[in-house]
Protein backbone atom coordinates (compact mmCIF):
# COMPACT_ATOMS: atom_id res chain seq x y z
CA UNK A 1 0.00 0.00 0.00
CA UNK A 2 3.02 2.06 1.05
CA UNK A 3 4.96 1.92 -2.01
CA UNK A 4 1.73 2.62 -4.83
CA UNK A 5 1.04 5.95 -2.31
CA UNK A 6 2.00 8.30 -5.09
CA UNK A 7 0.07 6.40 -7.92
CA UNK A 8 -3.25 7.28 -5.52
CA UNK A 9 -2.38 10.47 -5.23
CA UNK A 10 -1.45 11.10 -8.41
CA UNK A 11 -4.84 9.61 -9.31
CA UNK A 12 -6.71 12.09 -6.43
CA UNK A 13 -4.95 15.09 -8.20
CA UNK A 14 -6.00 14.12 -11.59
CA UNK A 15 -9.40 13.42 -10.54
CA UNK A 16 -10.09 16.67 -8.86
CA UNK A 17 -8.82 18.79 -11.34
CA UNK A 18 -10.73 16.90 -14.06
CA UNK A 19 -13.76 17.17 -11.48
CA UNK A 20 -13.22 20.98 -11.34
CA UNK A 21 -12.98 21.49 -14.42
CA UNK A 22 -15.37 19.21 -16.19
CA UNK A 23 -18.02 18.47 -13.37
CA UNK A 24 -20.27 21.70 -12.58
CA UNK A 25 -21.09 22.42 -16.63
CA UNK A 26 -22.24 18.68 -17.07
CA UNK A 27 -23.85 18.42 -13.52
CA UNK A 28 -25.40 21.68 -14.11
CA UNK A 29 -26.76 20.68 -18.01
CA UNK A 30 -27.92 17.06 -17.17
CA UNK A 31 -29.02 17.58 -13.57
CA UNK A 32 -31.09 21.10 -14.00
CA UNK A 33 -30.61 22.68 -16.93
CA UNK A 34 -32.14 20.08 -19.32
CA UNK A 35 -34.88 18.40 -17.13
CA UNK A 36 -36.32 21.80 -15.68
CA UNK A 37 -36.22 22.59 -19.09
CA UNK A 38 -34.24 25.77 -19.19
CA UNK A 39 -32.20 24.47 -22.28
CA UNK A 40 -32.67 22.00 -24.94
CA UNK A 41 -31.24 18.37 -24.17
CA UNK A 42 -29.74 16.56 -26.71
CA UNK A 43 -31.90 13.72 -28.31
CA UNK A 44 -31.31 10.07 -28.30
CA UNK A 45 -29.71 9.77 -31.63
CA UNK A 46 -27.37 13.23 -31.64
CA UNK A 47 -26.01 11.92 -28.57
CA UNK A 48 -25.04 8.29 -30.42
CA UNK A 49 -23.87 10.47 -33.26
CA UNK A 50 -21.34 11.98 -30.75
CA UNK A 51 -20.40 9.05 -28.93
CA UNK A 52 -19.83 7.86 -32.68
CA UNK A 53 -16.39 9.47 -32.45
CA UNK A 54 -13.67 7.77 -29.82
CA UNK A 55 -12.23 10.87 -28.55
CA UNK A 56 -15.43 11.47 -26.74
CA UNK A 57 -15.76 7.83 -25.34
CA UNK A 58 -12.15 8.56 -24.21
CA UNK A 59 -13.52 12.00 -22.82
CA UNK A 60 -16.30 9.99 -21.38
CA UNK A 61 -13.97 7.72 -19.58
CA UNK A 62 -11.68 10.49 -18.15
CA UNK A 63 -14.16 12.19 -16.58
CA UNK A 64 -16.23 8.90 -14.88
CA UNK A 65 -13.35 6.92 -13.99
CA UNK A 66 -10.49 9.51 -12.65
CA UNK A 67 -13.14 11.38 -10.42
CA UNK A 68 -13.75 8.01 -9.24
CA UNK A 69 -10.37 7.70 -8.15
CA UNK A 70 -10.26 11.13 -6.56
CA UNK A 71 -13.40 10.05 -4.05
CA UNK A 72 -12.15 6.85 -3.44
CA UNK A 73 -8.69 8.20 -1.89
CA UNK A 74 -10.27 11.61 -0.26
CA UNK A 75 -13.30 9.54 0.91
CA UNK A 76 -11.03 7.20 2.87
CA UNK A 77 -8.66 9.78 5.03
CA UNK A 78 -12.04 11.38 5.70
CA UNK A 79 -13.48 8.28 6.81
CA UNK A 80 -9.61 6.94 8.57
CA UNK A 81 -9.53 11.05 9.98
CA UNK A 82 -12.80 12.18 10.29
CA UNK A 83 -14.56 9.18 11.86
CA UNK A 84 -11.33 7.83 13.64
CA UNK A 85 -11.27 4.34 12.07
CA UNK A 86 -7.97 3.26 12.56
CA UNK A 87 -8.54 -0.42 12.79
CA UNK A 88 -10.58 -0.79 9.99
CA UNK A 89 -7.88 1.10 7.56
CA UNK A 90 -7.57 -1.46 5.07
CA UNK A 91 -10.69 -2.88 4.58
CA UNK A 92 -12.01 1.05 3.80
CA UNK A 93 -8.94 1.37 1.65
CA UNK A 94 -10.18 -1.76 -0.31
CA UNK A 95 -13.72 -0.92 -0.29
CA UNK A 96 -13.30 2.55 -1.34
CA UNK A 97 -10.19 1.64 -4.53
CA UNK A 98 -12.50 -1.62 -5.25
CA UNK A 99 -15.24 0.43 -5.51
CA UNK A 100 -13.58 3.18 -7.98
CA UNK A 101 -11.51 0.45 -10.01
CA UNK A 102 -15.37 -1.67 -10.10
CA UNK A 103 -16.77 1.51 -11.54
CA UNK A 104 -13.74 2.08 -14.15
CA UNK A 105 -13.99 -1.53 -15.22
CA UNK A 106 -17.61 -0.97 -15.99
CA UNK A 107 -17.15 2.69 -17.85
CA UNK A 108 -14.51 1.17 -20.07
CA UNK A 109 -17.19 -2.17 -20.90
CA UNK A 110 -20.36 0.42 -21.61
CA UNK A 111 -18.19 2.75 -24.09
CA UNK A 112 -16.41 -0.69 -26.09
CA UNK A 113 -19.78 -1.89 -26.48
CA UNK A 114 -22.29 0.88 -27.13
CA UNK A 115 -22.89 0.76 -30.87
CA UNK B 1 20.59 11.41 46.58
CA UNK B 2 22.60 10.17 43.88
CA UNK B 3 21.42 7.41 41.17
CA UNK B 4 22.54 6.81 38.05
CA UNK B 5 21.72 8.39 35.13
CA UNK B 6 19.22 6.16 33.52
CA UNK B 7 16.77 5.91 36.15
CA UNK B 8 14.15 8.32 36.80
CA UNK B 9 13.22 8.73 40.31
CA UNK B 10 10.75 11.18 40.08
CA UNK B 11 8.45 11.65 36.56
CA UNK B 12 5.66 13.95 36.62
CA UNK B 13 2.58 12.81 35.23
CA UNK B 14 2.02 14.38 32.41
CA UNK B 15 -1.83 14.89 30.91
CA UNK B 16 -2.24 13.90 27.39
CA UNK B 17 -6.29 14.71 26.50
CA UNK B 18 -8.05 12.43 24.11
CA UNK B 19 -8.88 13.81 20.64
CA UNK B 20 -12.36 13.56 20.25
CA UNK B 21 -14.05 11.94 17.88
CA UNK B 22 -16.37 15.02 16.93
CA UNK B 23 -12.89 16.98 16.55
CA UNK B 24 -13.85 18.52 13.14
CA UNK B 25 -17.26 20.39 15.07
CA UNK B 26 -15.03 22.14 17.54
CA UNK B 27 -13.69 24.69 15.04
CA UNK B 28 -15.37 26.18 12.20
CA UNK B 29 -12.34 26.05 9.79
CA UNK B 30 -12.12 22.39 10.73
CA UNK B 31 -15.83 21.79 9.95
CA UNK B 32 -15.15 23.93 6.41
CA UNK B 33 -12.70 21.30 5.59
CA UNK B 34 -14.63 18.50 6.26
CA UNK B 35 -17.24 19.95 3.73
CA UNK B 36 -14.42 20.33 1.56
CA UNK B 37 -13.53 16.72 1.58
CA UNK B 38 -16.94 15.12 1.60
CA UNK B 39 -17.45 17.37 -1.93
CA UNK B 40 -16.01 13.63 -3.16
CA UNK B 41 -18.78 12.29 -2.37
CA UNK B 42 -20.91 14.43 -4.63
CA UNK B 43 -18.54 13.92 -7.05
CA UNK B 44 -18.43 10.39 -7.13
CA UNK B 45 -22.43 11.02 -7.38
CA UNK B 46 -22.03 12.61 -10.50
CA UNK B 47 -19.70 9.86 -11.84
CA UNK B 48 -22.36 7.32 -11.02
CA UNK B 49 -25.01 9.05 -12.64
CA UNK B 50 -23.23 9.24 -15.93
CA UNK B 51 -22.67 5.38 -15.76
CA UNK B 52 -26.06 4.88 -15.19
CA UNK B 53 -26.63 7.08 -17.83
CA UNK B 54 -24.11 5.22 -20.39
CA UNK B 55 -26.09 2.04 -19.69
CA UNK B 56 -29.47 3.48 -20.15
CA UNK B 57 -27.70 4.65 -23.90
CA UNK B 58 -27.00 1.23 -24.20
CA UNK B 59 -30.53 -0.35 -23.40
CA UNK B 60 -32.12 1.60 -26.14
CA UNK B 61 -33.92 4.56 -26.35
CA UNK B 62 -36.71 3.91 -24.33
CA UNK B 63 -34.38 2.92 -21.29
CA UNK B 64 -32.79 6.63 -22.15
CA UNK B 65 -36.15 8.06 -21.81
CA UNK B 66 -36.93 6.54 -18.80
CA UNK B 67 -33.86 7.74 -17.09
CA UNK B 68 -33.93 11.50 -18.36
CA UNK B 69 -37.82 11.40 -17.23
CA UNK B 70 -36.20 10.07 -13.57
CA UNK B 71 -33.54 13.12 -13.42
CA UNK B 72 -36.74 15.22 -13.35
CA UNK B 73 -38.63 13.55 -10.12
CA UNK B 74 -38.00 15.88 -7.08
CA UNK B 75 -36.25 13.62 -5.90
CA UNK B 76 -33.34 14.03 -8.40
CA UNK B 77 -33.81 17.45 -8.82
CA UNK B 78 -33.16 17.87 -5.22
CA UNK B 79 -30.12 15.93 -5.52
CA UNK B 80 -28.60 17.18 -8.06
CA UNK B 81 -28.97 20.93 -6.75
CA UNK B 82 -27.05 20.23 -3.81
CA UNK B 83 -25.21 17.92 -5.63
CA UNK B 84 -23.86 20.92 -7.47
CA UNK B 85 -23.48 23.08 -4.96
CA UNK B 86 -21.08 20.49 -3.35
CA UNK B 87 -18.91 20.60 -7.04
CA UNK B 88 -19.21 24.52 -7.01
CA UNK B 89 -17.74 24.49 -4.00
CA UNK B 90 -15.29 21.31 -4.62
CA UNK B 91 -13.90 23.78 -7.77
CA UNK B 92 -13.90 27.01 -6.08
CA UNK B 93 -11.37 25.28 -3.23
CA UNK B 94 -9.02 23.81 -5.90
CA UNK B 95 -8.54 26.07 -7.91
CA UNK B 96 -7.58 28.23 -5.01
CA UNK B 97 -5.08 25.82 -3.78
CA UNK B 98 -3.32 24.93 -7.03
CA UNK B 99 -1.06 27.82 -6.19
CA UNK B 100 0.46 26.02 -2.99
CA UNK B 101 1.25 23.04 -4.66
CA UNK B 102 2.57 23.92 -7.81
CA UNK B 103 5.29 26.34 -7.71
CA UNK B 104 5.62 27.86 -10.78
CA UNK B 105 8.66 29.82 -11.27
CA UNK B 106 9.25 32.64 -15.06
CA UNK B 107 12.40 34.18 -15.28
CA UNK B 108 13.69 33.66 -11.69
CA UNK B 109 10.61 34.32 -9.79
CA UNK B 110 7.49 32.54 -8.34
CA UNK B 111 4.45 33.60 -10.53
CA UNK B 112 2.00 35.11 -7.92
CA UNK B 113 -0.75 32.84 -6.82
CA UNK B 114 -3.77 35.58 -8.54
CA UNK B 115 -1.61 35.25 -11.94
CA UNK B 116 -2.27 30.80 -11.26
CA UNK B 117 -5.79 31.01 -9.65
CA UNK B 118 -7.14 33.43 -11.96
CA UNK B 119 -5.96 31.16 -15.45
CA UNK B 120 -7.39 28.36 -13.41
CA UNK B 121 -11.18 30.42 -13.32
CA UNK B 122 -10.24 31.42 -16.75
CA UNK B 123 -9.63 28.14 -18.21
CA UNK B 124 -12.81 26.69 -16.54
CA UNK B 125 -15.05 29.22 -18.19
CA UNK B 126 -13.62 28.02 -21.55
CA UNK B 127 -13.92 24.21 -21.27
CA UNK B 128 -17.55 24.56 -19.58
CA UNK B 129 -18.46 27.03 -22.58
CA UNK B 130 -16.95 24.43 -25.33
CA UNK B 131 -18.77 21.61 -23.43
CA UNK B 132 -22.02 23.55 -23.56
CA UNK B 133 -21.60 24.71 -27.22
CA UNK B 134 -20.95 20.56 -27.58
CA UNK B 135 -23.84 19.27 -25.86
CA UNK B 136 -26.64 21.90 -27.03
CA UNK B 137 -25.78 22.25 -30.94
CA UNK B 138 -26.09 18.31 -30.79
CA UNK C 1 -10.48 52.38 28.24
CA UNK C 2 -10.61 49.39 30.98
CA UNK C 3 -8.02 49.33 33.42
CA UNK C 4 -8.12 45.62 34.48
CA UNK C 5 -8.59 42.63 32.59
CA UNK C 6 -9.01 38.74 33.18
CA UNK C 7 -7.00 36.43 32.56
CA UNK C 8 -8.36 32.76 33.02
CA UNK C 9 -5.83 30.35 32.73
CA UNK C 10 -4.94 26.55 32.76
CA UNK C 11 -3.61 25.19 34.99
CA UNK C 12 -2.45 21.41 35.94
CA UNK C 13 -0.83 20.54 38.86
CA UNK C 14 0.29 16.45 38.32
CA UNK C 15 1.49 16.54 42.46
CA UNK C 16 -2.95 18.41 43.08
CA UNK C 17 -5.02 17.12 39.85
CA UNK C 18 -5.80 14.52 37.71
CA UNK C 19 -6.45 16.67 35.00
CA UNK C 20 -6.22 20.67 34.22
CA UNK C 21 -8.62 23.27 35.65
CA UNK C 22 -9.29 27.28 35.16
CA UNK C 23 -7.88 29.89 37.41
CA UNK C 24 -8.86 33.36 36.88
CA UNK C 25 -6.53 36.29 37.25
CA UNK C 26 -7.56 40.51 37.13
CA UNK C 27 -4.15 42.10 35.79
CA UNK C 28 -4.22 45.26 35.17
CA UNK C 29 -4.82 46.39 31.36
CA UNK C 30 -1.93 47.90 29.23
CA UNK C 31 -2.34 49.32 25.78
CA UNK C 32 1.35 47.77 24.57
CA UNK C 33 0.77 44.72 26.91
CA UNK C 34 0.98 41.47 25.41
CA UNK C 35 -0.56 38.06 26.75
CA UNK C 36 3.08 37.18 28.06
CA UNK C 37 3.13 40.31 29.79
CA UNK C 38 0.17 39.19 31.30
CA UNK C 39 1.49 35.76 32.43
CA UNK C 40 4.61 37.06 33.83
CA UNK C 41 2.75 40.02 35.73
CA UNK C 42 0.90 37.29 37.11
CA UNK C 43 4.04 35.32 38.26
CA UNK C 44 5.58 38.58 39.79
CA UNK C 45 2.96 39.70 41.86
CA UNK C 46 -0.02 37.36 42.68
CA UNK C 47 1.25 33.27 41.84
CA UNK C 48 4.18 33.02 41.61
CA UNK C 49 3.79 29.04 40.90
CA UNK C 50 2.31 29.70 37.40
CA UNK C 51 4.67 27.58 34.94
CA UNK C 52 5.28 28.59 31.42
CA UNK C 53 7.49 29.34 28.90
CA UNK C 54 9.22 32.42 27.55
CA UNK C 55 12.50 34.05 26.14
CA UNK C 56 13.34 36.38 23.99
CA UNK C 57 9.42 38.59 23.86
CA UNK C 58 10.30 39.40 20.47
CA UNK C 59 8.54 36.99 18.01
CA UNK C 60 12.18 34.95 17.39
CA UNK C 61 12.74 32.71 19.51
CA UNK C 62 9.37 30.19 19.61
CA UNK C 63 9.36 29.54 23.14
CA UNK C 64 5.93 31.03 24.54
CA UNK C 65 3.52 29.34 21.87
CA UNK C 66 -0.01 29.17 23.96
CA UNK C 67 -3.28 28.86 22.75
CA UNK C 68 -5.38 32.08 23.45
CA UNK C 69 -8.99 32.03 23.61
CA UNK C 70 -8.79 28.22 21.33
CA UNK C 71 -6.54 29.41 18.41
CA UNK C 72 -2.18 28.61 18.87
CA UNK C 73 -0.14 32.21 19.09
CA UNK C 74 2.93 33.33 20.24
CA UNK C 75 1.90 35.14 23.34
CA UNK C 76 4.84 37.65 22.97
CA UNK C 77 3.05 38.90 19.96
CA UNK C 78 -0.70 38.98 20.94
CA UNK C 79 -1.99 42.11 22.16
CA UNK C 80 -4.57 41.95 25.21
CA UNK C 81 -6.32 44.73 23.54
CA UNK C 82 -7.57 42.58 20.95
CA UNK C 83 -9.46 40.39 23.18
CA UNK C 84 -11.08 43.09 25.38
CA UNK C 85 -13.33 43.20 27.08
CA UNK C 86 -11.91 39.76 28.34
CA UNK C 87 -11.67 37.26 29.94
CA UNK C 88 -8.71 35.83 27.55
CA UNK C 89 -8.48 32.37 28.01
CA UNK C 90 -5.00 30.90 28.00
CA UNK C 91 -4.06 26.88 27.31
CA UNK C 92 -0.82 25.01 26.61
CA UNK C 93 -0.80 23.98 23.15
CA UNK C 94 -2.62 21.03 21.71
CA UNK C 95 -2.08 17.66 21.05
CA UNK C 96 1.59 17.67 22.94
CA UNK C 97 1.78 16.40 26.63
CA UNK C 98 1.19 18.80 29.26
CA UNK C 99 3.52 18.69 31.61
CA UNK C 100 2.78 21.58 34.33
CA UNK C 101 0.43 24.75 33.95
CA UNK C 102 0.97 25.79 30.31
CA UNK C 103 4.88 23.86 29.71
CA UNK C 104 3.96 21.09 27.16
CA UNK C 105 7.03 18.35 26.63
CA UNK C 106 8.32 18.65 22.85
CA UNK C 107 10.54 15.95 22.67
CA UNK C 108 8.10 13.96 19.98
CA UNK C 109 9.37 17.07 18.01
CA UNK C 110 12.79 16.95 18.73
CA UNK C 111 13.17 13.61 17.73
CA UNK C 112 11.54 13.70 14.33
CA UNK C 113 13.57 16.54 13.26
CA UNK C 114 16.49 14.66 13.84
CA UNK C 115 15.14 12.44 11.54
CA UNK C 116 14.87 14.56 8.31
CA UNK C 117 18.48 15.42 8.84
CA UNK C 118 18.16 19.57 8.78
CA UNK C 119 21.36 20.54 8.12
CA UNK C 120 23.53 20.74 4.37
CA UNK C 121 24.06 16.99 3.18
CA UNK C 122 27.06 17.10 0.72
CA UNK C 123 29.41 14.43 -0.97
CA UNK C 124 32.39 16.55 -0.46
CA UNK C 125 32.56 19.13 2.40
CA UNK C 126 34.33 22.38 1.38
CA UNK C 127 33.79 23.55 -2.74
CA UNK C 128 37.14 24.05 -4.59
CA UNK C 129 37.47 27.55 -4.59
CA UNK C 130 36.54 27.86 -0.53
CA UNK C 131 33.03 29.25 -0.50
CA UNK C 132 29.47 28.34 -1.60
CA UNK C 133 28.07 30.65 -4.42
CA UNK C 134 24.24 31.56 -4.33
CA UNK C 135 22.22 33.01 -6.23
CA UNK C 136 19.43 35.79 -5.19
CA UNK C 137 16.98 33.62 -7.64
CA UNK C 138 18.27 30.40 -5.67
CA UNK C 139 17.66 31.74 -2.17
CA UNK C 140 14.59 32.90 -3.35
CA UNK C 141 13.55 29.23 -3.03
CA UNK C 142 13.77 27.85 -0.02
CA UNK C 143 13.73 30.99 1.95
CA UNK C 144 10.33 31.25 3.38
CA UNK C 145 10.84 27.85 4.79
CA UNK C 146 13.96 28.59 6.39
CA UNK C 147 11.87 31.21 8.40
CA UNK C 148 10.82 28.63 10.98
CA UNK C 149 11.40 29.22 14.20
CA UNK C 150 10.24 25.82 15.75
CA UNK C 151 7.39 26.92 18.07
CA UNK C 152 5.10 24.75 17.32
CA UNK C 153 2.00 26.54 17.05
CA UNK C 154 1.33 24.77 13.21
CA UNK C 155 1.85 20.80 15.35
CA UNK C 156 -1.43 22.44 17.68
CA UNK C 157 -3.31 23.65 14.79
CA UNK C 158 -3.40 20.20 12.61
CA UNK C 159 -5.74 17.89 13.64
CA UNK C 160 -4.43 15.47 11.76
CA UNK C 161 -1.37 15.58 14.39
CA UNK C 162 -3.80 15.04 16.99
CA UNK C 163 -5.45 11.93 15.39
CA UNK C 164 -2.49 10.44 14.45
CA UNK C 165 0.60 11.46 16.75
CA UNK C 166 3.20 9.21 14.79
CA UNK C 167 2.61 12.12 11.75
CA UNK C 168 5.95 13.53 11.07
CA UNK C 169 4.15 16.92 11.23
CA UNK C 170 4.32 20.44 9.24
CA UNK C 171 7.28 21.96 10.10
CA UNK C 172 9.49 19.18 10.39
CA UNK C 173 8.21 19.02 6.23
CA UNK C 174 8.83 22.82 5.43
CA UNK C 175 12.49 22.29 7.03
CA UNK C 176 13.29 19.24 5.14
CA UNK C 177 12.16 21.18 2.47
CA UNK C 178 14.47 23.71 3.14
CA UNK C 179 17.50 22.09 3.28
CA UNK C 180 16.08 20.07 0.12
CA UNK C 181 15.85 23.25 -2.14
CA UNK C 182 18.80 24.87 -0.86
CA UNK C 183 21.05 24.62 -4.00
CA UNK C 184 23.95 24.31 -2.06
CA UNK C 185 22.45 20.77 -0.60
CA UNK C 186 22.75 17.31 -1.92
CA UNK C 187 21.13 14.78 0.28
CA UNK C 188 17.46 14.71 -1.10
CA UNK C 189 17.68 11.42 -1.24
CA UNK C 190 18.25 11.02 1.90
CA UNK C 191 15.57 12.78 3.53
CA UNK C 192 13.33 11.10 0.48
CA UNK C 193 12.70 8.19 2.55
CA UNK C 194 11.62 9.15 5.75
CA UNK C 195 9.39 11.93 3.99
CA UNK C 196 7.84 9.08 1.82
CA UNK C 197 6.85 6.96 4.62
CA UNK C 198 3.46 6.44 5.72
CA UNK C 199 4.47 8.74 8.44
CA UNK C 200 5.23 10.74 6.66
CA UNK C 201 4.14 13.83 4.20
CA UNK C 202 1.26 11.12 2.97
CA UNK C 203 -1.02 11.54 5.91
CA UNK C 204 -1.28 15.44 5.59
CA UNK C 205 -4.86 15.91 4.01
CA UNK C 206 -4.46 19.63 3.78
CA UNK C 207 -6.26 21.08 6.22
CA UNK C 208 -4.03 24.22 5.39
CA UNK C 209 -4.44 25.35 9.49
CA UNK C 210 -0.51 25.17 10.14
CA UNK C 211 -0.28 27.90 7.51
CA UNK C 212 -2.86 29.86 8.62
CA UNK C 213 -1.51 30.03 12.24
CA UNK C 214 2.48 30.20 11.36
CA UNK C 215 3.74 33.18 13.44
CA UNK C 216 6.49 33.63 10.58
CA UNK C 217 4.51 32.59 7.22
CA UNK C 218 6.42 29.71 6.33
CA UNK C 219 3.50 28.37 5.02
CA UNK C 220 4.14 24.51 5.76
CA UNK C 221 0.94 23.52 3.82
CA UNK C 222 2.13 24.79 0.76
CA UNK C 223 5.69 22.99 1.61
CA UNK C 224 3.86 19.46 2.11
CA UNK C 225 2.15 19.98 -1.16
CA UNK C 226 4.91 20.71 -3.24
CA UNK C 227 7.13 17.85 -1.52
CA UNK C 228 4.06 15.37 -2.23
CA UNK C 229 4.12 16.77 -5.94
CA UNK C 230 8.02 15.85 -5.99
CA UNK C 231 7.67 12.67 -4.95
CA UNK C 232 5.22 11.73 -6.62
CA UNK C 233 7.19 12.52 -9.87
CA UNK C 234 10.33 11.30 -8.88
CA UNK C 235 7.97 7.81 -8.38
CA UNK C 236 6.86 7.86 -11.69
CA UNK C 237 10.41 8.85 -13.03
CA UNK C 238 11.73 5.49 -11.05
CA UNK C 239 9.26 3.92 -12.43
CA UNK C 240 9.85 4.89 -16.19
CA UNK C 241 13.45 5.20 -16.02
CA UNK C 242 14.67 2.70 -13.33
CA UNK C 243 18.46 3.18 -14.61
CA UNK C 244 18.63 6.57 -13.66
CA UNK C 245 20.05 6.58 -10.25
CA UNK C 246 19.11 10.17 -8.03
Amino acid sequence: MERITPLLWLLFSAGGTVAAFFIPIHLFLTGLAFPLGWLEAPSYESVLRLMGRSPVRLYLFVIISLPLFHWAHRFRYTLYDGLQLKHLTMLIAVLCYGAALLGTAVTAYLLWTIP
Amino acid sequence: MNVGPHYTLYHPRWYRRRVSVWWWLQKRSYTGFVLRELTSVFVAFFAVVYLWQLRALAQGPDAYAQFLARLKTPLFLTLDTVAFLFVLFHAITWFNLTPKAMVVRARGKRVPDWVIIGSNYAAWLVVSAAVAVVLLRG
Amino acid sequence: MASTIALTVARYRPEREAAPIFQTYDIPFRKDWVVLDGLNHIKDTQDGSLSFRWSCRMGVCGSCGMKVNGTPKLTCATFLSDYLPGPVRVEPLDYFPVVRDLVVDLSDFMRKLRQVKPWIIREEESPADGEYLQTPEQLDTYKQFSMCINCMLCYSACPIYGLEPSFIGPAVIALAQRYNMDSRDQGAAERHKILSEHDGIWQCTFVGECTKVCPKHVDPAGAIQQYKLTSATRWVKSLLLPWSAR
